[in-house]
């Protein structure tokens, strides 16, 4: 009856402060919606100068996907590249061609390579092309539709543990929490409380996010709508239990904004969101770690390699173990309040 | 006298101890009993071996400068503390005990009430931390609201209240559960003359049914409307009797003399 009063309590709270609603639901949709135009298009088209270059070969590389525009002469195109009006400069040099990149972007550098090595189509021609097809995903997919479901379990996490964590300093640093300590409350009736409260409003924001991402912004999805529900449900469990213990540590809102480089930008590069590959194996073994990882990991598997329950249950058992284990480390902080 | 800090109250001139004495022989049946109590944050003594018992339906007062360690002191009997040195027991239960909590009500120094909430909503969540609810509860949030003369704001929300209103708010959830003990913190601090004189009468009234009351306050006025006060300066409680002793113990005309003079302090 406690936990019921306490998750009323909370969700009172919660509709009466409609800003705070606002960050919860608006906020992810809004960035998300951001990041979709960002990263959503088909690609960046190089554009490409094109130093006393043979017909023939600035027109196979028109057909391939660069922007091709001639120049009389190579002191001409170079400036156009010093003001970063091209993308890179292709001449002849000893009869043969030669490419100068700009440089300063690897993913236009990338761009200009591709539609370099597409022009070599033709003379290849007579070599076996082979047949591609994808095992997951699609021919262009967007960096979007990738790294996308990563994000989707961000936003869950990151603005579920910035309000369970600021929600629950509050309540001590306005004296209700002692208050709450002076009633025969269990203090694992405290924790009870607010995941049911706050995990009221956490359900609704996950469904919001996944439903916007893959109905409205049309993110790439092969995988079942439920499970990114469950997925997202256990990440704010996560991001609930860690940011409610978390601000057992914290005496002001501020110093729970602090815990925002130290344990959420952190989770961000390990999610998956950048490849990890190239990083030392020690240092790789910290993704274990992370709430985020297992999240971002399952969130992928669903989304775009299609994966069912049992290809996440892992992923599930861990956000799980997690949870509680977060969970039980704030009943213990409590007693910092209160012996009993 | 000017040894008495540092010692405790069976140190005193002989005078002073009578009031000791008195200090140790409860009305009736004990609420509270204090026994060598001291409790230190970081290394730093904030209170040092307390010994006290007040009485079934007595109103005490505890009287110091704020930083004495009074607050300190309500909260370790209130239960809402590490456990400290020492044995406190209340209402015949050793401190700490989950359920002995059923029996008390606390008010802070702080409001410590929900802004986004009615005054009947945080009555109500209150409420139902003691375990009241249905009939029983709406019944106490009316007359909890009446004596505190907030009736007619039970709708309104918390955060439109102003000082006052909220410090009433606050006694009357410590109230909500007719509690045996009832344990406030400065409850009149902020609070104009008018209401202070009305708060006071609803205290006295609640004492006349039976309900201990142990309060703080550095008011010298209201520690004369206790029944029995405690002098407390630096941890240490330097002086317990009625108004009425400690003046006489100190040869003096007003508690805030008796005050200064048994306090320990050079004034």
């Amino acid at each position: 009856m406690r936990i019921r009063a306490l998750t009323v309590r909370i969700f009172r709270q919660f509709i009466r402060d409609k800003r705070t609603l606002a960050l919860l639901f608006a906020a992810p949709l809004f960035i998300l919606t951001l990041v979709y135009f960002v990263f959503g298009g088909g690609g960046t088209v190089p554009k490409i100068g094109a130093v006393g270059l043979p017909e023939s070969l600035v027109q196979s590389l028109s057909v391939s996907k660069a922007d091709i525009v001639p120049y009389e002469s190579a002191d001409e195109a170079r400036r156009a590249l010093d003001r970063r009006e091209l993308d890179a400069v292709l001449s002849l040099s000893a009869g043969k061609p030669a490419l100068l990149l700009e440089g300063s972007d690897p993913s236009r550098s990338r761009a200009v390579l591709l539609a370099f090595a597409a022009i070599r189509g033709p003379a290849a021609e007579s070599q076996v092309q082979p047949e591609v097809t994808y095992l997951h995903g699609k021919a262009g997919m967007s960096s979007f539709d990738s790294f996308g479901p990563v994000m989707i379990g961000f936003f869950s996490f990151f603005f579920v543990f910035l309000l369970a964590g600021v929600a629950f300093l509050r309540e001590r640093t306005t004296g209700t929490m002692e208050r709450l300590m002076a009633t025969p409350i269990r203090r694992y009736e405290i924790v009870l409380g607010y995941l049911s409260g706050f995990g009221l409003f956490a359900i609704v924001q996950a469904a919001l996010i996944a439903v916007f991402a893959v109905y409205v912004l049309g993110m790439y999805m092969t995988g079942s709508i439920w499970l990114i529900l469950l997925i997202n449900l256990l990440l704010t469990l996560t991001a609930l239990t860690l940011g409610t213990l978390l601000s057992a540590f914290a005496s002001s809102e501020f110093q729970i904004i602090q815990f925002v480089p130290l344990v959420i930008v952190p989770q961000a590069f390990f999610s998956g969101l950048f490849p990890l590959d190239g990083m030392s194996p020690w240092l790789h073994k910290l993704t274990y770690l992370m709430p985020l990882y297992y999240g971002g990991d399952a969130l992928r598997d669903i989304m775009i390699r299609g994966a069912g329950f049992g290809g996440i249950a892992v992923d599930v058992a861990v956000l799980l173990g997690l949870s509680l284990l977060f969970a039980m480390l704030n009943v213990v902080a409590l007693k910092k309040q209160r012996a009993i | 006298m000017t040894n008495a800090q540092g010692t405790r109250f069976g140190g005193y001139s002989a005078d002073t101890a009578d009031i000791a004495d008195t200090a140790a022989k409860p009305t009736g049946s004990a609420a509270i009993e204090l026994s060598e109590v001291a409790r230190s944050f970081d290394d730093r003594a904030v209170l040092r071996s307390i010994s006290l018992v007040i009485g079934r339906g007595e109103l005490f007062g505890l009287l110091g400068p704020s930083g004495s360690g009074k607050t300190t002191l309500i909260k370790l009997i209130a239960g809402i503390d590490a456990s400290p040195d020492g044995q406190i027991r209340v209402l015949g239960e050793r401190v700490p005990s989950l359920r002995l909590l059923s029996h008390i009500g606390y008010m802070a120094q702080a409001d410590a009430l929900y802004g986004e909430l009615t005054a009947s909503e945080n009555l109500q969540f209150f409420g139902a931390m003691f375990g009241l609810s249905g009939e029983r509860l709406s019944g106490r949030i009316a007359s909890s609201l009446s004596t505190v003369g907030l009736t007619a704001d039970a709708g309104k929300l918390v955060s439109h209240f102003s000082g006052g209103m909220k410090r009433r708010l606050s006694l009357a959830v410590a109230l909500l559960h007719e509690p045996e003990l009832l344990i406030l913190d400065e409850p009149t601090v902020g609070i104009d003359p008018v209401l202070r004189v009305s708060i006071w009468e609803s205290l006295a009234a609640l004492r006349d049914r039976g309900t201990t009351i142990l309060l703080t306050t550095h008011v010298m006025d209201e520690a004369d409307r206790c029944d029995r006060i405690g002098l407390i300066r630096d941890g240490l409680l330097t002086a317990v009797g009625s108004p009425e002793e400690l003046k006489t113990a100190a040869g003096a005309a007003t508690i805030e003399e008796a005050f200064i003079r048994l306090g320990g302090g050079e004034a």
